[in-house]
């Protein structure tokens, strides 16, 4: 998309007054929804969005089931108030891909071996929406898989960079989404250095490519920061500092 | 709901033991060399009812794209553009696993990234398909089909919707009050640049330019990249793998080089620019 107006102003601020490296403010509240085996809540600048997760359960219908692993199930869905004008409950063709590159982008982080024939089922629901709801989603969906004590490898961070008058700005909002020039919205696994999802929509050259997914990735480490640091509040309380690994 | 993709694991897990065997030693099943495509086959003007059309074949896969023109309501936000939607189907004649029905999640992936390569290209200028701000534009509709699938589905799709918009011829259309009237005159596609597609699978540390159906059978994981004359427009990543940043980033080299080769051949063929 070409830009009509300038979304930076002269003293390098953005549309809601953030710089260019500046993650919106991101809260993560772990265990919000008591019936499910894992659950968190996110709220990633405007997004407010729930992840929960049911399982390891067994499978309905059987014939999903797998003798050697654990099939995970996942569904993106956006209330219908969620949006300006309201949002057509039945699943949109954006759902159903945001829900399969969702799935994707968490399986990689997910011992699914150990739990042969059962399945585990997230669910991730955009009660209000912002820009990238999809890297909110994944981060939050994480957060519950843990909070399930899910065996996994690693937690899955995302984060979206883009391009904004031309420059290459973190954490994309709504506005700079909707009238910037590129979104490439990025999941990480920050121990194992690995990307589990990658999109971009719209034009970058070769420079700006590769400094569009390294700072993408610089945002999912602080968001990892922040998953961490959630996990721990629920477990470990007030009473344990987050200890830096060296 | 998203699903993880079913295994037969016996015969999966030999198959991908071969194909890894094979790829250690430098080889491809088909004897291809990790960059190489396999051969493609673009012919245009196939579907006389068209506005455009094209036929590709990449290998066996094997894709039919048809431009049609109709007008409609702007889309909310785009009051001053025409409105582009490219869609795709893989027939029931494609292959054994294909059936009739609503479209699975692979085919809308397939469709939306196809959409989007072109789409986010700017490759049409939309806004020179308008009739009345806001009320009414050229709908243009891009449909492809899918008539044998045997793996990346993504480019031969794309390139066929690509060739096919590179070579319609669309109806000049004018208001005349609250109607619009045909002037029974054609004019070319507003094209301002040539969007192509070039996708790798990753098998174990291997990266494979335009995976067959038996490679993408046993891949790790996808990525699909769009690229123009001036850099790259979209991208998406597929398949429950993952990928290092490194290999993404040489993912992207190879496709802005492979992606020049396809583009001179597509226009060579549509004779765009002449």
């Amino acid at each position: 998309m070409t830009q009509t107006r300038n979304l930076i102003d002269e003293n390098g601020m953005r549309t809601d007054g953030r710089t260019i490296d500046e993650l919106r403010e991101v809260k993560i509240t772990v265990g919000t929804i008591k019936n499910a085996d894992g659950s968190a809540f996110i709220e990633f600048g405007k997004n407010k969005i729930v992840a929960a997760v049911y399982g390891p359960r067994e499978v309905h219908p059987k014939h999903l089931a797998q003798p050697d692993r654990c099939v995970l199930r996942c569904r993106y869905h956006m209330s219908p108030f969620s949006t300006d004008t309201r949002k057509n409950p039945a699943p949109s063709r954006r759902e159903v891909e945001i829900s399969k590159v969702m799935r994707e982008a968490l399986e990689p982080a997910l011992m699914l071996e150990d739990y042969p024939r059962a399945a585990i089922d997230v669910f991730v629901e955009v009660l209000q929406s912002d820009g990238g709801s999809r890297c909110a989603g994944i981060t939050a969906a994480s957060v519950a898989l843990a909070d399930a004590g899910i065996n996994m490898r690693d937690i899955v961070a995302a984060c979206a960079a883009g391009k904004v008058d031309e420059k290459i700005v973190l954490d994309i909002n709504d506005t700079e989404d909707k009238e910037g020039g590129a979104d490439m919205p990025v999941a990480y696994m920050p121990t194992l250095g690995q990307v589990t999802l990658m999109q971009l929509d719209g034009r970058l050259s070769q420079e700006q490519f590769t400094e569009c997914l390294d700072k993408a990735i610089v945002g999912c480490k602080m968001v990892y920061d922040i998953q961490r640091q959630a996990l721990m509040q629920k477990y470990f309380g007030n009473e344990t500092e987050v200890k830096e690994e060296q | 709901m998203s699903v993880s993709k079913r295994s037969t694991i016996i015969v999966e897990h030999l198959r991908k033991q071969q194909m890894l065997d094979n790829l250690a030693k430098g080889k491809r099943l088909d004897e291809r060399a990790f960059d190489e495509q396999r051969p493609l086959e673009i012919e245009v003007d196939v579907i006389k009812k068209a506005n455009g059309s094209a036929r590709v074949k990449l290998g066996n896969s094997e894709v039919i794209a048809g431009v049609k023109v109709a007008t409609g309501e702007p889309f909310e936000g785009l009051e001053d553009k025409g409105a582009l939607i490219v869609s795709g189907e893989v027939l029931p004649i494609a292959s054994p696993h294909a059936e009739p029905g609503p479209p699975d999640e692979e085919t809308i992936e397939l469709a939306r990234v196809v959409d989007r390569g072109i789409r986010e290209s700017e490759m049409v200028d939309l806004s020179k398909l308008v009739l009345v701000s806001g009320k009414v534009v050229y709908t243009i509709f891009v449909d492809c089909s899918i008539v044998n699938a045997d793996g990346n589905l993504f480019d031969a799709t794309s390139y066929a919707a690509v060739s096919a918009i590179l070579t319609a011829k669309i109806p000049v259309l004018e208001m005349q009050g609250d109607k619009v009237v045909d002037t029974g005159k054609i004019m070319p596609m507003p094209v301002t640049t040539v969007p192509v597609s070039i996708t790798q699978v990753r098998i174990g540390d291997a990266i494979l330019v335009d995976p067959s159906s038996e490679e993408e059978g046993c891949m790790d994981a996808r990525i699909t990249i769009s690229t123009t004359d001036e850099g790259y427009c979209a991208l998406q990543k597929g398949h429950a793998g993952a990928f290092t940043p490194d290999q993404i980033k040489k993912a992207a080299e190879t496709a802005r080089i492979k992606g020049e080769q396809v583009r001179a051949k597509i226009k060579e063929i549509t004779n765009y620019g002449r």
